[in-house]
């Protein structure tokens, strides 16, 4: 239905590009465009407005750098802009000098606190801290069970009092029994509730004053529209919360509400939930935040999962192998492996910028056909892993019944081998590049 | 319908007390139907077309462009097919219910059942999400609560195989309807949208035609995202419908125009609070007529 947000953008700097100077007129053409992509981004309206007036103001006046063509120099003037919008604040996590550091999620229904407290008991636990759980929402259905099962699941004590107790009592002897049991963090999750629900609202209220919590964070959903302003203003005045956890940005959202919450209120983005898993929670970033909100890629986040992922000594052979075209089947094999560490391959090749659906479709790697693919590679004589190109149409049906599986399998993975491989030097190109921005080798 | 009264709300006070039809006025309105959460092209498309009608009509009267707005809106929600629930010829009729995590698909699926018994329906649910912590749990109590009946299975296990389950339980007792709830799953996971086709397919070899409805359950507060959604799972799964949950916020969800207008995805329901009696069939011709009457 629409054209990939990048490809506009790049379309617009293309008719920008080649031009001596950056008129008043350049700067609107350009900024009517990136209006729209802030808007498609769920950014809201007015923010959009506030934003747009100030990149017009920094872009035309006298800043204009000499060495920059007047295309990168909008696009370094938006990305600054909306990185320093996202940024700033206080992101990083304080915990209490006299435990226990309490803290206390609150949100709309669906946003996903539940999930983010269990995920951050993770966090916690994994930095050596002692947390507990409190299931304080007694209004749905099974919350309280749903937070169980998850704490189970980490080995993380969940504190509850059933579902028939005054949420904030249940709050006041969670922290009591915290400091007792010898936990270092407690975290509290609440019902869901609406922001303009008066009755709901004073319930939070009434917790904060019980408890007085360290942190009270925001939880909110990537794919949140316009009304983000209103939820986040709401809650704001009325708990004054610390910041914000920003979930479902392992969907395709482009997140503009993350900017219209850090905007309206002031408050920093603390963490962002990128997956199901219990460890799909990260510190938020506000550069590749901006990135994806104008749609291109998330190159630095790849790059950073891809890194965790393998050792060292690995990923530099890896990454001379790429720069030198060397990458065989060899080593996809051995990559294999990693990669199953780095996460979803769909969700890390969505960061690659200018991928977009319609080409990922040959790309895509069913995760559940890992081991089938692992049978067709070793199925490979060496010479054949090496030289892909080698692998004839008797060879296929060799390697096919070899592993067991079909020729079209195998031509299948050749293929998506080959692509990957344009693709990762790809990669490897731009990091050789120095790491530059990932906005300006795509559009350089 | 709150979605409508909120946006008309702000296009009446926009072009209250007569003012001149100007650019200003257009780009208010434009302003107004962004912050609805309409689809951007959609919002700009309609005030252009809205612009030329009042230049070509030399309309000056700004109470008439706020008449011709409404007709707009109302004839995109109007196009396609209507709202009501499909009912099969053979019993049961299934129904699916589909949407990413934390759209409200399992109280959605409560106040659905409860609306379906009240009309004097037998109504089975499958407890199919078997993902989500205690997602099974949470529909048990509400089945409970309603008086119908649950067929679960535990924890992990395969969704299709509940729904097969049920749809046997469903013939055995006579069952009218099989309301299937599913795991949220963001539409950008591929695994997880083979996973829904093939509960698709399991119902479709059990009773001999795919399921009478798809319905998928939004969040009203979501933003353009939710045409990623529609298309995403539209491409796994026939959806028939929206049903389009918490509207009793302050969000407008005025991105379901372009649902249906551009996908031809008719809303069927909206949710309209936690009780399990907020839900209200949406009508949008009724609207229309309202609207124009």
């Amino acid at each position: 239905m629409f054209e990939s947000l990048s490809e506009k953008l790049q379309s617009v700097f293309k008719k920008l590009k080649g031009k001596g100077t950056l008129s008043e007129q350049d700067v609107n053409d350009a900024l009517r465009e990136v209006r729209l992509v802030l808007l498609e981004a769920d950014v809201n309206y007015k923010v959009v407005k506030d934003f747009i007036a100030r990149v017009k103001e920094r872009a035309v006046g006298q800043e204009i750098l000499e060495s920059l063509s007047p295309a990168q120099h909008v696009i370094k003037v938006v990305n600054e802009e909306l990185t320093a919008l996202l940024g700033g604040g206080d992101s990083e996590f304080k915990f209490s000098p006299r435990p226990p550091t309490i803290i206390m999620l609150a949100g709309l229904q669906g946003s996903g606190k539940t999930t983010t407290a269990a995920k951050l008991a993770n966090l916690m636990k994994k930095q050596g801290r002692r947390p507990l759980l409190v299931a304080a929402d007694v209004y749905r259905p099974a919350a309280i069970k749903q937070l169980q099962v998850l704490g189970g699941q980490l080995q993380v004590p969940v504190f509850s009092l059933g579902e028939r107790q005054d949420p904030v009592a249940i709050a006041k002897a969670a922290v009591s029994s915290a400091s007792s049991g010898g936990h270092d963090v407690v975290i509290l999750d609440t019902a869901g509730r609406l922001h303009i629900d008066e009755e709901l609202m004073g319930e939070l209220s009434r917790m904060k004053a019980e408890v007085s919590p360290h942190q009270i964070l925001l939880v909110i959903d990537a794919m949140t529209g316009q009304d983000a302003v209103n939820v986040a203003g709401q809650f704001n005045s009325l708990l004054e919360v610390d910041g914000f956890v920003v979930t479902k940005l392992d969907s395709d959202a482009r997140g503009g509400a993350a900017l219209s919450i850090k905007a309206v209120t002031g408050k920093p983005i603390k963490f962002a939930g990128v997956g199901e898993k219990m460890d799909a929670l990260e510190e938020f970033h506000p550069e590749r935040m901006a990135s994806r909100i104008l749609g291109m890629g998330d190159v630095l986040s790849l790059i950073e999962k891809a890194e965790a992922a393998m050792d060292q000594k690995t990923a530099e052979e890896l990454e001379r192998k790429l720069r030198e075209n060397k990458f065989d089947f060899n080593d996809y094999l051995e990559q294999l492996q990693q990669m199953r560490k780095m996460g979803p391959l769909d969700q890390l090749i969505n960061m690659i910028p200018g991928m977009n659906a319609k080409q990922l479709a040959g790309v895509e790697i069913d995760e559940s056909q890992l081991s089938r693919v692992e049978a067709i590679i070793r199925s490979m004589t060496n010479d054949e892993r090496r030289h892909p190109e080698i692998v004839n149409g008797s060879r296929r049906r060799r390697i096919a019944a070899g592993s067991g599986t079909s020729v079209q399998e195998v031509n299948r993975l050749i293929n998506q081998f080959e692509q990957m491989r344009k693709m990762m030097r790809g990669i490897a190109e731009m990091e050789a590049g120095g790491r530059r921005r990932p906005s300006i080798p795509f559009f350089g | 319908m709150r979605l409508f009264k909120g946006l008309f709300q702000k296009v009446d006070q926009l072009v209250t007390g007569r003012r001149p039809v100007d650019d200003e006025l257009f780009d208010e309105l434009e302003e107004a139907l962004i912050q609805a959460d309409l689809n951007i092209h959609t919002a700009i498309r309609i005030v252009d077309n809205l612009r030329d009608v009042a230049r070509s009509e030399r309309i000056s009267d700004s109470e008439d462009i706020k008449t011709r707005l409404k007709e707009e809106i109302s004839a995109l929600l109007s196009s396609g097919p209507e709202g009501g629930l499909a009912v099969s010829a053979e019993a049961p009729a299934v129904y699916l219910v589909v949407g990413v995590n934390g759209a409200g698909k399992t109280t959605s699926i409560a106040k659905l059942a409860n609306i379906l018994k009240s009309r004097g329906n037998r109504v089975l649910l499958a407890a199919a999400d078997t993902f989500r912590a205690a997602a099974i749990d949470q529909l048990e109590i509400w089945a409970n609560r309603i008086g119908v009946e649950l067929i679960k299975q535990r924890e992990g296990a395969d969704p299709a195989a509940v729904v097969y389950d049920a749809l046997q339980a469903a013939k055995s007792r006579r069952a009218d309807v099989v309301i299937a709830d599913t795991a949220g799953r963001l539409h950008t996971r591929s695994s997880l949208m083979e996973e829904l086709k093939k509960i698709g397919r399991v119902v479709e070899r059990e009773s001999g035609r795919p399921a009478d409805e798809v319905l998928l359950v939004l969040d009203a507060t979501c933003g353009q995202n939710a045409i990623s959604q529609a298309q995403e799972f539209k491409a796994a799964v026939p959806i028939s419908g929206i049903i389009l949950a918490k509207l009793d916020g302050t969000a407008k969800g005025g991105i379901v125009i372009t649902l249906r207008d551009e996908l031809g995805i008719p809303i069927k329901f909206a949710g309209t609070g936690e009780g399990i009696s907020d839900m209200q069939e949406f009508n949008s011709r009724e609207f229309a007529e309202a609207l124009l009457g």
